[in-house]
């Protein structure tokens, strides 16, 4: 196995008096794509939102190819710059065009000149299919378009690890493949990921690792073969079933 | 009769069918919805002058308040005669009016910015700009005024104690209205969705890039409304800081009056003032006009 890329200590996290996290642990070798499954508040996005600083952890810590992110004095800036995050909800800047969207990160962190910024841009939406849509503004995207941009966003801070927060569940079904597609091809291209999601079959296919979540807990951790077909563990084999039960699987 | 077709055949279609989104100062869809709305305008205007014309005091409000030959007189000025011109005492009330909302705009961010702070490290910075808002916000404008213009000079300071009473009331708009106006910035900052922040903090912009490009713009899009709102207020108050003396065109109406007799000047000032605020008002109807339709069209900046 190649080296590591993230690892994650006994993290909680509470809100108030409601514990998400319960001592989450893992591991994710670099280029190795790990899809969390769970049902809603089971801890899958406040997990991604504690990996990229967005949250403050309660106890536990988190390294990023062998670095503390946790500790005292470390810049998150930093540490956001190697991690990109795709939400749920696209959260596209909604007074820019995409272009300007996707250059921003780059130019006003990274320092990069605005024109070298725009060329890389704009070859980043031609990869995905969006090179028409650099001066739309936003709001005159489909949702799939709009979570692609979001995709390529990150993507231009040349990010060494993706999390990505349910990507599909704010989409119309019909415009889910176009973004699935999108994640399929940043894992052909060896991007370590760790993917929130409720496309079961898109994590079976796509996924090195699946792991179950649950109560913040994760209550089974294996590749999707085994954790789909033969669950070791009762909660995991009632979670599937339900699935099975809505046909999402 | 068709049941799907309840209209009598004779009525034409669509006549007050809705105009669009967003309000019409005329209703437009088509020529009878226009001719309508002439003629009730017309009908409404007739009336008032009508009840103006026919009031036993008619013809003494006229001469009092709409004399035109008074009124040219107050508009040019005489300074022999011991009156000034109003029309040109207004260029004090734009350039006050000017010079303010400059500094308003930038003071009144400033202690918004310091309000939504986080950190204890600003506590007290926190604490000084809430109590200035309470203060003055609560404060009459006119005691602000007079505040700064009799109590400055008063104190003897060097440079702070020897400007122009304009300047004081430039001073006093600017401390009266930045506590509005940061109230105001305070909403807009808070129109926009954290999820928005997160998204720029994502991807490593700072907080102070992230409130400025991303938080900013957004907010002051939101807000251009009710600023513009407070700056057509703005451009009337001006007119308080002829009580230290200055001589703004409300000023210049007033010791017309008192020496002509005739309050046909402050027909004048009013005129004036309209002229300022009217174009003002359309301005922002046009800029949000524009910034709705470059959202929903696309495209072309």
């Amino acid at each position: 196995m190649s080296s590591e890329a993230l690892r994650i200590d006994d993290l909680h996290k509470s809100f108030g008096s409601n514990e998400v996290l319960r001592g989450i642990a893992m591991s994710v070798a670099s280029h190795e794509v790990i899809c969390l499954i769970g049902a809603s508040g089971s801890g899958k996005s406040t997990l991604l939102r504690c990996v990229n600083l967005l949250e403050p952890i309660d106890a536990g810590r988190i390294s990023l190819f062998g670095h503390d992110i946790t500790g005292p004095g470390v810049d998150a800036n930093l540490v956001r710059r190697q991690i990109g995050i795709v939400f749920q909800s696209f959260n596209l800047f909604p007074h820019m065009t995409v272009l300007r969207n996707v250059t921003l990160a780059p130019t006003k962190v990274l320092r990069m000149p605005p024109a070298q910024a725009a060329d890389e841009a704009r070859a980043l939406l031609g990869r995905f299919g969006l090179i028409d849509k650099a001066d739309e503004y936003p709001d005159r995207l489909s949702g799939g378009q709009q979570q692609r941009v979001a995709i390529v966003r990150a993507l231009a801070m040349q990010p060494h690890l993706m999390l990505l927060d349910e990507v599909t569940s704010a989409l119309d079904p019909e415009l889910v493949a176009e973004v699935l597609e999108v994640i399929t091809e940043l894992a052909a291209g060896g991007m370590t990921m760790l993917i929130a999601t409720h496309e079961m079959g898109f994590a079976r296919e796509i996924a090195h690792r699946v792991c179950f979540l649950e109560e913040g807990r994760i209550i089974e951790d294996a590749p999707p073969a085994e954790l789909f077909t033969n669950p070791k563990d009762d909660r995991t084999r009632r979670f599937l079933r339900r699935i099975v039960e809505a046909k999402r699987l | 009769m068709d049941a799907n077709s309840p209209m009598s055949p004779g009525q034409p279609a669509g006549s007050f069918a809705a105009t669009g989104r967003g309000p019409r100062l005329l209703a437009g869809g088509g020529t009878r919805a226009t001719v309508i709305s002439s003629a009730s305008t017309i009908v409404v205007l007739g009336i008032l002058v009508a009840i103006f014309l026919l009031a036993p005091g008619a013809r003494a409000v006229e001469h009092a308040f709409f004399s035109p030959t008074d009124m040219w007189h107050s508009f040019i000025g005489n300074p022999r005669k011991g009156y000034y011109s109003v029309g040109a005492a207004i260029w004090l009330n734009v350039r006050m009016f000017l010079v303010a909302e400059v500094l308003i705009l930038a003071l009144a961010l400033l202690v918004a910015l310091i309000r939504q702070s986080a950190g204890p490290v600003l506590f007290p910075i926190r604490i000084l700009a809430t109590g200035y808002v309470d203060f003055f916000r609560g404060v009459p404008l006119i005691l602000v005024i007079f505040a700064l213009g009799l109590g400055l000079p008063a104190l003897n300071l060097p440079f702070v104690s020897s400007q122009s009473d304009a300047v004081y009331g430039v001073a006093a708009l600017v401390l009266s209205y930045s506590a509005y106006v940061s109230e105001v910035y305070r909403a807009g900052l808070n129109s926009v969705h954290q999820s928005q922040v997160a998204a720029a903090r994502s991807l490593g912009l700072s907080q102070a890039t992230a409130m400025r490009h991303v938080v900013l713009p957004q907010a002051v899009r939101n807000i251009i409304p009710p600023l513009l709102n407070d700056f057509i207020s703005l451009q009337k108050d001006t007119a308080l800081v002829g009580t230290l003396g200055v001589i703004e065109a409300n000023k210049a109406a007033d010791i017309y009056s008192e020496t002509v007799f005739n309050f046909s000047s402050f027909t004048v000032a009013a005129i004036l003032f309209l002229i300022l605020t009217i174009p003002l008002a359309r301005f922002t109807d046009r800029l949000i006009e524009r910034d709705r339709r470059r959202r929903l069209a696309g495209g072309t900046r």
